[in-house]
């Protein structure tokens, strides 16, 4: 039977503590910078020049259909070779995931801009509207709405992609769960905490997110 | 201002629009003196919706021209320049557009539906806009439905309310599109009443409808309309009592059960 031997692992609690910085920060870019290009992106794919629309809707199919890890790993090894630039992992990390976020991000606000019923565009159009006005005071508030919970399962998905950041020696919780794993050769025990820092903070997430779910619901239902 | 009643408000020349192959008008004008009636009748797909689409220009036609009070737009050959977004709007704030299905704003109360348009589009002060508001829900019997919005009211109040939505804007014309089509019976006649009372103010109207007796009620002139033509127009005494053309006549034989 092993012995468990959590104790082992407190004096490594400040390089624990850098790791979860390094995810909750990374988190929190990527889905900011995410959510800004997602909105863009999908306003420009509904664009009617296909000039816009085109290389947009390029640009989603290429990152929705490759493995965000083979992207990470691109944007690291491969980009700066063919761009002649220099680019260390922690800024790939950051371009290849928001890329990658903001291609399903703009997905779910297109969704949910056309799930609005045309009669809607029709009666603020017959009031005078631009097509900007339109947007902002009638489509955009009831898309959000539906928009919502997509958008926030999204962005627990994307806390769980950069746990891919290890692969580029970006020291988020588990590459620096990794350095305490060969530190101690503990591995067991540092995993094992790592999977549980992640669970407690994706449980109560999940179960948040269900639940604004289940009252935007029903605020639509009455 | 002896003349003020015989000013032509909508003025209408050699629309036509077609979906693909299919050609919706062929070749319509037609002029509406300002303060009066004109009600469209016919069977479906006679092009009446869409002839009321092309004059707030929802629905863009390939030829003609539209006139509505002082703006105009000409259209195909005739096209004076690209039309832009902006300038479409600008003629639409003047035609007050009401839709078969409502389609009030579910995010926004009864009164914030009638606000909106003088908030976004004239930049009304809001005090003012809702003072303005507050009297069309008077007007159309809605004061103390103000704060509900649209899933709790009743389809003749949405329709109501729409209406209001629609007045806000101080049109000049007002453009009903099967207004009463999609409610039950014993609704229809508080929104007939409200067309009724704006037909009495001098307000110049379009009514596409089903409910003859209404057209001959308050229309000053009748159009029947089948396959993209107006086959017979006039005042609703010959149009609709006396009809002339086969087609009328047996359009309006369902009606006379």
């Amino acid at each position: 039977m092993y012995q468990w031997d959590f104790a082992a692992l407190w004096q490594f609690r400040s390089v624990i503590a850098v790791g979860f910085g390094y995810t909750l920060i990374y988190t929190i870019t990527c889905v900011l910078l995410g959510l800004l290009l997602g909105l863009l992106v999908g306003l420009g794919r509904l664009s009617r020049n296909p000039l816009v629309s085109g290389p947009l809707r390029a640009y989603v199919e290429l990152f929705r259909c490759t493995p965000v890890l083979v992207q990470l790993v691109w944007f690291y090894y491969a980009l700066p070779v063919l761009a002649g630039i220099e680019m260390s992992a922690a800024t790939a990390a950051l371009v290849a995931l928001t890329l990658y976020g903001g291609a399903f991000y703009s997905e779910i606000i297109r969704a949910g801009i056309v799930s609005i019923d045309s009669g809607q565009t029709e009666a603020g159009c017959a009031l005078g509207m631009t097509r900007i006005q339109l947007m902002r005071r009638v489509i955009l508030p009831q898309a959000f709405k539906r928009m919502t919970p997509p958008l926030v399962s999204q962005s627990i998905m994307q806390l769980k992609n950069t746990s891919l950041l290890s692969v580029l020696a970006v020291p988020d919780l588990l590459y620096q769960g990794q350095i305490i794993a060969h530190e101690t050769y503990r591995p067991l025990e540092i995993y094992t905490l790592v999977a549980v820092i992640y669970f407690l903070i994706l449980l109560p997430a999940t179960i948040w997110a269900k639940r604004l779910e289940t009252r935007l619901t029903q605020q639509q239902g009455t | 201002m002896d003349d003020a009643n015989q000013e032509v408000m909508i003025d209408i020349h050699n629309l036509q629009k077609s979906f693909g192959d299919h050609v919706v008008l062929k070749d319509i004008s037609l002029q509406v003196q300002k303060g009066s009636v004109l009600a469209m009748i016919g069977p479906s797909g006679s092009g009446k919706s869409t002839l009321l689409r092309c004059i707030n220009l929802l629905t863009l036609p390939e030829q003609g021209s539209i006139r509505v009070g002082e703006r105009q737009f000409s259209f195909g050959s005739a096209a004076s320049k690209p039309l832009k977004d902006r300038d479409l709007a600008q003629f639409r704030r003047n035609t007050g557009m009401v839709f078969q299905h409502f389609n009030l704003f579910p995010h926004m109360t009864a009164l914030e539906n009638v606000m909106e348009g003088m908030l976004t589009v004239l930049r009304t002060p809001k005090d003012e806009a809702r003072a303005h508001a507050l009297e069309l829900l008077q007007k159309v019997g809605l004061s103390e439905r103000a704060a509900i919005y649209p899933q709790r009211l009743s389809g003749g109040q949405k329709q109501r309310v729409a209406i209001a939505r629609a007045l806000a804007m101080r049109p000049s014309v007002m453009l009903f599109d099967e207004a009463t089509s999609a409610l039950d019976p014993e609704l229809v006649g508080e929104v007939l009443n409200v067309i009724r009372s704006l037909a009495t103010d001098g307000m110049t109207m379009i009514l596409v409808t089903h409910e003859i007796a209404f057209a001959r009620e308050v229309a000053d002139q009748v159009i029947f309309m089948r396959d993209g033509v107006v086959v017979e127009a006039g005042p609703p005494s010959v149009v609709i009592d006396n009809p002339q053309h086969a087609a009328t006549q047996s359009f309006l034989t369902r009606f006379n059960a």
